[in-house]
């Protein structure tokens, strides 16, 4: 098997995959679901519904608040409770919908059949058609980022697409969403993925896996020869090794395709590859052949201390509590929950935060774990540098942040920075690089916008 | 001999050159410089703090003597010097100058440990700024103080420092200098330059939390509810409750205090009123302080048993 990776950079933290082997199981209805209307990259929605309204899984209650925005769909059926804020990922009160939840009652639009629904069989989708749809069903990349798909199929003039690359890497210790997704409905994922091909007009794919989910790749290998053996499309399932932060759409592009992203503001469509998860994948299938909005998603619960940790399939708006006591509930102790896995997730204040397009997986770091170590001076071993799989030198740039230098900052390319954290994890000083690269990374992008502003008014 | 004579000639002849050169180059790229920048300057602390919004002293002298030129210097102010620094300025331009009053920074958060209680424990870096990117910080409320003294290593003049009993900053009235820097490092915006007030008497809202009353109160038992009661109570229009939180416009506002006995959390604060306000009421009703004490007393004492 020929295996490829990313070229620079990159660790190898243990894996922990506890979930691998547990089923999915569908979660159960909350009795309260809470929607914040900023659940993706962008304009945050804006409600559509009103105190009292009566809805059904799947009835829109937000709009998009802009171009760069996506609408959003109740999960449930209910009564709307109230606007109002709540804490949501960002650890803020921010606007949300709540719905108390009566019953299970769906829009009749959607086809809730298991019926396999086919490309060929459908000749009324022509490209136009397929984005039109992933956008009014307010798809989202489902892999932790949110960017609305729609946009990403739509690239700007500058740059013409060549690929779209299936990111099932799930490089993150812990989660195991993608690879139970993969297992469950491999046949959805490839069709999902031929309406990406046909919406972004190209004809070559590819699906990376990382070889530690190797029935994944033997099961899509199979399946892809089967389904695209004869056809039009070349579609390629690519083993990678196992290397964090692989998942990262620059490194997985590099992996795959041999090509880099330039510096930002460049993007992988500039390079030809268009890059969605295979949770995207699937999300795309349903709103284009089912009709059916992103509403639910496959979310990881787990932690080394839970006693039933699980795959399961959530209505968003569920709160992780919910969810954690399904799972056996909060273990003893001191923990650190994460929305996300351990190395990219963020760390929450309260257990009412509920599930979003985004939530790949609910964390429970507990004890000693939880808790990081004290740090030590740093004794220029340069472990970061070769760590840092965009080629940065995270000391030096943490460095810049402390003394607030953002001039050097913005020189030494902080902008490129992904936060994946490899730099901190592989610190044998357990020195807080990564906190002070993300405040220069902010600042200096800050700085950067300002100037453009400025630019913009003469 | 010659050759000593040659010498001196062209060592002589190149140093003339030179000086003519020099002289028609001094003359001809001359820069004017006022003279009265460099004066401004002289009287300007020095500290090069940027408080007055320039990058240091000598911008602001160079804005100062182009102000004159214009006619106006109103709204350039060394904040440092004050009034004494800018009236020699003044003096200098010969301009009059409107006399500011003195201001000084205030933290508005009263949450200290007591009434704002840890709810979760953040070990990443000791910076406000990171803390704040991070989420709420370590208390349920977000909107008030951090803890971690981003506004204690911003300040030039050693003015401000963390109080490690409330964990919150406190003002040196006599070294602050009101040149903002404190303003502009608090990541959340609480610390506010304020007129400091005759005597240094001033009355302030201590909190600038936006949630609603109940989720406030939640977070934090001295936040501003935003129940207007200070909004009624004011004679002078000086409280405006905007966002679920109040403010009291300073140049409004008498120094009445009457808004500081309305509320309900305590969230109002007056600093530098002489303390005898309570002595008179004393004599009045000597009994109440006791039967206020005494079933407190009596309760802990059954606690107790």
């Amino acid at each position: 098997m020929n295996v490829r990776t990313f070229r620079i950079g990159g660790v190898h933290p243990e894996e922990n995959k506890l979930t691998h082997e547990v089923a999915t199981k569908v979660a159960a209805l909350p009795k309260q679901a809470i929607f914040p209307l900023s659940q993706h990259i962008g304009a945050p929605a804006k409600p559509v519904v009103a105190k009292g309204d009566k809805v059904k899984v799947g009835t829109m209650i937000a709009e998009a608040g802009g171009f760069v925005s996506a609408p959003i769909f109740s999960s449930v059926s209910g009564t709307v409770f109230k606007i109002d804020t709540a804490i949501d990922a960002t650890g803020y009160r921010k606007p949300v919908i709540i719905i108390n939840v009566e019953g299970d009652e769906w829009e009749e639009s959607i086809d809730r059949s298991d019926k396999l629904e086919t490309v060929e069989a459908h000749p009324e989708l022509t490209p136009e058609e397929i984005v039109n749809r992933i956008k009014a069903a307010g798809v989202v990349g489902m892999g932790g980022a949110c960017f609305p798909t729609f946009i990403k199929l739509c690239p700007p003039p500058t740059a013409k697409a060549e690929c779209v690359i299936i990111n099932a890497v799930e490089c993150e210790p812990y989660i195991t969403a993608d690879f139970r997704l993969m297992m469950e409905h491999a046949d959805e994922i490839l069709i999902g993925l031929e309406l990406l091909m046909k919406g972004a007009k190209v004809t070559t794919g590819y699906i990376g896996i990382e070889t530690n989910k190797m029935p994944a790749i033997e099961l899509l290998t199979k399946k892809c020869a089967e389904k695209f053996g004869s056809s039009a499309y070349h579609v390629e399932v690519v083993p990678l090794a196992q290397r964090y932060p692989q998942g990262g759409e620059k490194q997985l592009v590099d992996a795959v395709i041999r090509r880099q992203v330039p510096a930002p503001p460049a993007i992988p469509v500039n390079v030809g590859a268009i890059v969605q998860n295979v949770g995207t994948a699937y999300a795309v299938y349903e709103a284009v052949m089912k009709n059916k909005p992103l509403f639910e998603r496959y979310t990881t619960v787990t932690g080394k201390r839970l006693q039933n940790p699980g795959n399961f399939l959530v209505r968003m708006g569920t709160p992780m509590k919910d969810l954690i006591e399904a799972c056996g509930g909060m273990p003893e102790g001191d923990n650190k929950l994460l929305a996300g896995g351990p190395m990219m997730g963020k760390a929450l204040t309260s257990v009412e935060v509920p599930i979003c397009k985004g939530t790949n997986s609910v964390t429970i770091i507990s004890g000693e774990e939880a808790f990081r170590k004290e740090p030590n001076p740093c004794i220029r071993c340069a472990k970061c540098v070769s760590a840092c799989p965009m080629g940065l030198e995270p000391y030096l740039l943490a460095k810049l942040a402390a003394v607030k230098n953002w001039e050097r900052a913005e020189h030494e390319e902080v902008v490129s920075c992904i936060e994946c954290g490899s730099c901190q994890f592989t610190c044998p000083a357990h020195r807080p690089l990564l906190d002070n690269i993300r405040q220069a990374k902010s600042t200096v992008m800050g700085i950067i916008r300002a100037r453009a502003a400025a630019a913009q008014k003469k | 001999m010659d050759f000593i004579l040659i010498a001196v000639a062209v060592l002589g002849a190149i140093g003339l050159i030179a000086a003519l050169v020099l002289y028609v180059c001094s003359k001809k790229f001359a820069v004017y410089e006022d003279p009265r920048i460099a004066q401004v300057t002289e009287q300007l602390p020095g500290a090069n703090c940027g408080g007055c919004g320039f990058a240091g002293c000598g911008g602001l002298a160079d804005a100062l003597v182009k102000g004159a030129d214009a006619g106006s210097i109103d709204g350039l102010k060394c904040p440092v010097g004050g009034a004494e620094v800018m009236g020699k300025v003044a003096d200098l331009l010969g301009m009059a100058i409107a006399n500011g009053e003195p201001m000084v920074a205030v933290v508005r958060c009263n949450g200290n440990c007591e009434v704002r209680p840890k709810i979760a424990e953040y070990s990443g870096l000791r910076t406000c700024a990171a803390m704040n990117s991070c989420g709420a910080g370590e208390t349920a409320c977000g909107f008030g103080c951090l803890g971690c003294g981003d506004c204690v290593a911003a300040c030039q003049f050693d003015a401000i420092h963390m109080n490690p009993e409330t964990g919150l900053p406190e003002v040196d009235e006599e070294k602050c200098t009101s040149c903002g820097a404190c303003v502009k490092a608090c990541p959340r915006h609480i610390i506010e330059l304020r007129k400091k007030g005759p005597k240094g008497r001033r009355v302030f809202v201590s909190c600038v939390n936006k949630d609603k009353g109940p989720v406030a109160m939640k977070a934090c038992k001295s936040a501003c509810i935003g129940c207007g009661k200070c909004e009624k109570e004011c004679k002078f229009g000086a409280i405006t409750v905007e966002g679920n939180v109040s403010y009291i416009d300073f140049n409004k506002c008498r120094l009445c205090k009457k808004c500081v006995e309305a509320c309900p959390t305590k969230a109002i604060h007056a600093v530098n009123f002489p303390a005898p306000k309570p002595k008179p009421e004393i004599p009045e009703s000597p009994v109440k302080p006791e039967t206020q004490e005494s079933p407190a007393n009596n309760q802990r004492k059954e606690e107790q048993a």
